[in-house]
């Protein structure tokens, strides 16, 4: 057999991070700006938004008509990537199910995302409901941080003054679309709290930053944009941080191992180039991981060492475990009165127009914490399947001329249905806490690797009570919802046998919690400063540290972290002795 | 309002303009669709090169036979005929976009091929003639018993799951070409400016406001 050659690189970098999503492009973007050398290693190819975009084509420039074949969103979406990459296999153990989403790019997973962006709020670091456990910080210590996101990335949305579900620094939101004005009415009517949406697009200039264009409202955030006008990681934070000269990217490099000393301290990381095979190997005096919680709590497992037997961090024995993601559960249907509707440009933003942030107590509901809905529906583009539903709900409604109609059909009748019920349809979908438990965990299953052969994750995860519970609700309220807004609902009812419409752990692509952070290193992986309790210059900036996530999209939260941890970095420099 | 007057009203003169005019151009001179032909699908930039070689691969195999392929033109017709505002399916080049998405979905390529025969068998015993050699009256009374699943006989619920697969496909490449698009009236995909529901739709509906 022929050696491998493993091709050392002598530069000694201020911080090596692995990743380039949200957590691994802050920290990369702080660290160089502030003059560090830093090299950033990405799994997947690099990828501008404004050269690489779908955006603006039109669904038969796909060939099938961007149906999700190949990417799991569609063909235009902007992610590489999805719940199973060639070659790249995890394993579940029997019982338990989980849905590992990767995306393999510059920027990760936030090419794509669905630009909702909500701060934690005070409860959700330090709960009240006696179930959850409370982060070893408080919101009062991350608010600045999230004001400094706001001002930098961006975000619109409107001052509510609602406890847990705390105001940012806002531009203005995009007004609601017609069918969300009938959402208003309906959930107003359910005793529902609905307001405008909260997310990270440029609805105007945001002032002090250059190089981004204002959103011009074509509707297509998961495309990724082309004037940069939302936030990915990509176009706001990587190739930014690149123009400083202070941060290298390498691209197509997976990361094997971290590299150790014999004092335990990391020394660098090992890499394998996708594209052709050969071995790095790359030395930092810091070693930041935003692989993503699943990933990297996996390179950390498989980062064994005298000084780290157990794998690197993991002294506690927690790698992988305390894994969550969000719960998820959604209703269809379409307005009988938005049939036939006039036709105009209501494509808005990519992000959610409006939202309904928790708004119950839950001293009389039986599952901990809560949820949140997002909304959809309306006249948008053409794809594959857009229309499937329409012959199995044009029985429902009189026809034209007030007679009853059958199901199903052909013809010019049916070709007029597809006319008149187009744009009437409309959506729900809820987000909630689903618990962090200690027995809900990856760990690296003992008998497969990849084909770089590295081992991988085996998952094991089940819902608990709690978040069927959770589900029921959302089920129960979207009905309601539905009942007072008149509409018919056309997706199929979900009861006790599908867990009320729960998706598979990992279905909302919203997993943290594998490296949580807290003060005591005999419960906790990393400190609160994300900063292993074992090996001091290593930390961790993805979604790996939360202790808990609330019913918010995470990626706000985790942009705050990571900036919060770079500039605790830049501090500490002297101490951590780079 | 006209694009370039949009574009400069919404001040994307900074960054892409470039690129967003071309993006936006539709239709034109440069008709390479995947539609009905079996020249090599254009790789957009953006796309990876194993999903372009994938498609190239699959427009370059053939799944139906002539027969199945004049019998998918005449459903796809018959389910969405020309009519006063636009083309029929065929013209839309659905029976291409079909043959194209059995091979980028297997599971498909069964359920179509079995369900073309059945129906070819069905009418060869109430005819002694396949379903494109029937007359049009014979035609559509047999698609009668497979078109409307409530009312369907049991023993003719292969045929419906047929005809509900062959409907939902007909549906997606007609609407989502270029004359679909059109005809269903979908006008995004542009810039603009987006300042709520327009009055006279919010008075339509009874709104008084569009907040």
């Amino acid at each position: 057999m022929k050696t491998i050659e493993i091709q050392e690189q002598e530069q000694i970098y201020d911080a090596i991070i692995v990743g380039s999503g949200a957590g691994g492009g802050m920290a990369g973007y702080v660290l160089a700006k502030a003059g560090l050398k830093v090299l950033m290693l990405e799994a997947g190819p690099f990828f501008d938004p404004a050269k690489d975009a779908l955006q603006l084509r039109w669904p038969w420039e796909s060939p099938r008509r961007g149906a999700s074949t190949i990417r799991p969103f569609g063909d235009f979406d902007a992610a590489y990537g999805g719940w199973q990459l060639d070659g790249e296999p995890y394993s579940t153990a029997e019982g338990t199910d989980f849905q590992w989403f990767r995306a393999r790019m510059l920027g990760g997973r936030t090419n794509h995302w669905g630009r909702i962006s909500l701060r934690m709020g005070p409860d959700d670091f330090q709960p009240t409901d006696g179930v959850t456990d409370a982060w070893p910080i408080t919101y009062d210590e991350v608010k600045p941080f999230y004001d400094k996101v706001d001002r930098m990335i961006g975000v619109y949305g409107t001052v509510e003054g609602i406890r847990n579900e705390p105001d940012g620094i806002f531009l203005k939101p995009p007004k609601p679309r017609l069918n969300e004005l009938f959402i208003k009415q309906g959930a107003k009517k359910a005793g529902v709290t609905v307001i405008a949406g909260r997310g990270s697009v440029l609805t105007e200039a945001l002032p002090g930053v250059e190089g981004r264009g204002t959103c011009f409202y074509c509707g297509q955030c998961g495309r990724s944009c082309k004037v940069y006008a939302d936030f990915s990681s990509s176009s706001c934070l990587v190739i930014p941080a690149m123009k400083t000269n202070n941060l290298k990217v390498v691209d197509n490099a997976m990361v094997r191992e971290v590299l150790t000393n014999s004092d335990g301290l990391a020394t660098g990381v090992s890499y394998v180039d996708t594209t052709n095979l050969q071995e790095y190997s790359v030395k930092g005096k810091l070693v930041i991981l935003g692989a993503s919680a699943c990933e990297s709590a996996r390179l950390l497992l498989n980062s064994k060492s005298q000084a780290h037997p157990g794998g690197l961090a993991n002294s506690s024995g927690l790698v992988g475990r305390y894994l969550h993601d969000s719960t998820g559960s959604s209703m269809s249907g379409f307005l009988p009165q938005l049939m036939e509707r006039k036709r105009y440009n209501e494509d808005g933003t990519g992000s959610v127009h409006i939202y309904s942030p928790w708004w119950l107590d839950n001293k009389k509901l039986n599952f901990p914490r809560g949820y949140h809905i997002e909304y959809g529906g309306g006249l948008h583009m053409p794809s594959y399947g857009f229309l499937d539903w329409v012959p199995n709900v044009n029985g429902k409604v009189p026809d034209k001329n007030g007679a009853k109609k059958e199901r199903g059909g052909y013809g010019v009748s049916l070709k007029n249905d597809y006319r008149r019920f187009y744009g009437a349809n409309v959506g729900m979908a809820g987000r909630g806490t689903a618990l962090a438990h200690k027995d809900n965990y990856c760990e690296i299953d003992p008998n497969k690797v990849d084909k770089f052969g590295i081992p991988v994750l085996r998952f094991n995860y089940k819902w608990g009570k709690e978040e069927v519970a959770q589900a029921k609700h959302m089920q129960e309220t979207f009905q309601e919802v539905m009942h007072q807004m008149g509409a018919i609902v056309t997706s199929p009812t979900y009861g006790p046998e599908t867990s009320y419409g729960l998706e598979a752990p990992g279905k909302i692509i919203h997993e943290g919690g594998t490296v949580r952070m807290g003060d005591d290193p005999k419960t906790s992986v990393l400190n609160k400063w994300c900063q292993s309790h074992d090996c001091k210059n290593l930390f961790v900036v993805d979604a790996g540290p939360f202790v808990q996530q609330g019913d918010k999209n995470l990626t706000w939260t985790i942009l705050a972290l990571s900036m919060r941890t770079a500039e605790h970095i830049l501090e500490q420099r002297s101490k951590l002795n780079i | 309002m006209d694009r370039r007057k949009s574009i400069k009203i919404l001040g994307l003169t900074t960054v892409g303009t470039g690129l967003l005019l071309e993006s936006c151009q539709q239709g034109g001179s440069d008709k390479q669709t995947a539609e009905a032909t079996a020249d090599e699908i254009k790789k957009l930039p953006g796309v990876q090169a194993f999903e372009a070689e994938r498609n190239n691969q699959l427009n370059s195999e053939r799944f139906f036979d002539d027969h199945e392929m004049s019998t998918i033109t005449l459903l796809a017709d018959i389910i969405i005929p020309k009519d006063e505002f636009s083309e029929s399916a065929s013209k839309a080049g659905v029976p291409a976009f079909i043959e194209f998405m059995v091979k980028d979905i297997p599971e498909y390529k069964l359920p179509m091929r079995g369900g073309l025969k059945w129906l070819d068998i069905q009418c060869l015993k109430r005819n002694s003639k396949v379903f494109i050699d029937c007359d049009e009256k014979q035609q559509l009374s047999m698609l009668d018993e497979i078109a409307y699943p409530l009312k369907a006989k049991p023993e003719m619920q292969q045929g419906v799951a047929f005809f509900s697969l062959m409907r939902n496909l007909t549906a997606s490449g007609f609407f989502t070409s270029e004359i679909g698009v059109k005809d269903i009236g979908y006008v995004g995909n542009r810039p603009q400016l987006w300042e709520g529901v327009p009055a006279d739709v919010l008075q339509q509906y009874g709104f008084t406001e569009n907040t």
